[in-house]
């Protein structure tokens, strides 16, 4: 096992919503008020028409496995290969990155378009990743 | 962009290619730029124009003794160099220049003197993509790869072809690291690096570089080797983080730069004979050629694959030596920004 951390976020004022919101055990994304377009990443205005007046909101943390690769060298810190780095598609409509736990790390378990669910991983007091996991039942 | 202002009058690569552990990645753009210089037949102080990425203009003019009334260090990954050539003739052709020197060079394989890659932790790569286990191109570029092979119904064999043929089309070049012919098995039994993807499907690692210089056409006929003519370019970028690309079977980098070039060139895709595009791994040709439309499905992914990928034979000196100058191993992150110029340089005059 890889003694070194993985790569830590450090938030900025613009993103420092989101990371507050993992670590508060919720997944937040932002809507235009004007044009009521969903994006992701995290930024104070909406990059489909550029309105200032946009909403942070708890989205569903529900999404399917979009795509992924199952990395297998060279590893990044922290990580013990094979590992899955994936792309969530979620149930409100941006693409995040994220890792698919509770799952074998196999290309037979990690069917495209499962659905998922969004799990947190404490990293430190500040940092809480937001992972995946297959939605049960 | 006017067609045929602004020519290609000299190109060159580094003097080796390959492995080269005793060169550090700016004397590697020395190289090659010396070499184009004298391919040119011109002397160092002809030069005001220049353009480079990765390493600042600044940094390798000075190096080089050049001190350019233009620069361009427009830096947006291994396509950096294309979109210089498009610059380049914009500025020749508003008088900002004469004569442009555009090098790229990269120690990737040696690693000697190269400026370190630097994803800050508060960068948004940083905060929502390396967190996740993204370490260097290969765990990245291939990532769009199975929605790909889902939304258009692609077998591994079949997406394996594209190596093989990317390998027949090296085998042609003299100055290729990998020749030996492969086959669709020897790639699905390589070894694995990111699943879908094994090593046989990953870009190379080279040490070298490559060097060119444009001028207007009107003086372009004064000079020894026979000019190029730029017909028509475009240009555009998509995004840095391979999990943001709008669609992940295609880029809008190449959807936009494509008919721009044609758009300029004033041409068909009929009247194209030989097209390259971006390969540093497997898919990024299929994304291309779908992208500008070459294709049709069956003609793209059935018998005819192996003449597809590389239209035509016309192998010119001058081809092989753009296609080093944005072939060799993309630095950066980034599904996000191929370019093209695809049927824009022509032997027209």
């Amino acid at each position: 096992m890889a003694e070194a951390a993985r790569a830590k976020p450090k938030p900025t004022p613009e993103t420092q919503h989101f990371w507050d919101g993992t670590r508060a055990g919720e997944l937040r994304l932002q809507r235009c008020d004007a044009c009521s377009n969903v994006y992701f990443p995290p930024r104070p205005f909406c990059p489909s028409c550029a309105s200032r007046k946009v909403s942070v909101f708890k989205a569903s943390g529900k999404g399917k496995l979009y795509s992924y690769v199952i990395n297998h060298r060279p590893a990044a810190p922290g990580f013990t290969p094979p590992y899955a780095i994936a792309v969530v598609e979620l149930d409100e409509g941006p693409r995040m990155m994220s890792n698919i736990i509770d799952c074998p790390q196999t290309p037979e378990a990690l069917e495209l378009d499962m659905k998922l669910e969004v799990a947190f991983e404490k990293l430190d007091d500040k940092i809480t990743l937001p992972l995946f996991r297959p939605t049960k039942g | 962009m006017r067609r045929n202002q602004v020519a290609v009058v000299g190109a060159a690569e580094t003097t080796e290619l390959g492995v080269i552990p005793n060169v550090s990645q700016i004397q590697l753009h020395a190289d090659a730029a010396l070499n184009a210089i004298a391919d040119a037949g011109l002397k160092l102080s002809d030069i005001d124009g220049f353009a480079t990425a990765v390493e600042t203009p600044q940094q390798v003019a000075h190096y080089l003794g050049i001190t350019p009334t233009w620069v361009d260090g427009t830096s947006v990954g291994g396509c950096s160099f294309m979109l210089h050539v498009r610059h380049a003739a914009a500025a020749i052709e508003a008088g900002l220049c004469k004569t442009v020197l555009i090098t790229h060079a990269e120690s990737g394989k040696s690693n000697i003197g190269r400026t370190p890659r630097m994803v800050g932790p508060d960068s948004l790569n940083g905060q929502f993509e390396l967190p996740f286990g993204v370490y260097g191109p290969p765990s990245m570029f291939p990532i769009p790869v199975l929605r790909y092979m889902k939304t258009h119904g692609i077998t591994h064999e079949q997406i394996a072809m594209v190596a093989v043929v990317q390998r027949e089309w090296a085998a042609k070049n003299p100055r290729a690291t990998m020749k030996a012919p492969i086959t669709v098995e020897d790639v699905l039994n390589s070894r694995m690096i990111a699943y879908p993807f094994r090593i046989l499907q990953c870009c190379l690692v080279t040490d070298g570089g490559g060097a060119l210089i444009l001028t207007s056409a009107d003086r372009a006929k004064d000079f020894p080797q026979k000019p190029v003519y730029i017909l028509g370019t475009g240009e555009s970028v998509e995004t840095p983080m391979v999990s943001q690309m709008q669609t992940f079977d295609s880029s809008r980098a190449f959807k936009v730069a494509g008919p721009l070039a044609f758009g300029e060139a004033g041409i068909a895709h009929k009247d194209v004979d030989h097209l390259m595009v971006y390969d540093a791994f497997a898919h990024l040709p299929l994304f291309g050629l779908g992208d500008a439309e070459m294709n049709d499905r069956e003609f793209l992914y059935g018998s005819l694959t192996r003449d597809v990928y590389s239209q035509g034979v016309v192998l010119g000196r001058k081809y092989h030596l753009l296609r080093i100058a944005y072939n060799v191993f993309m630095y950066g992150i980034v599904a996000s920004v191929f370019a093209f110029t695809i049927a824009t340089i022509f032997f027209a005059h």
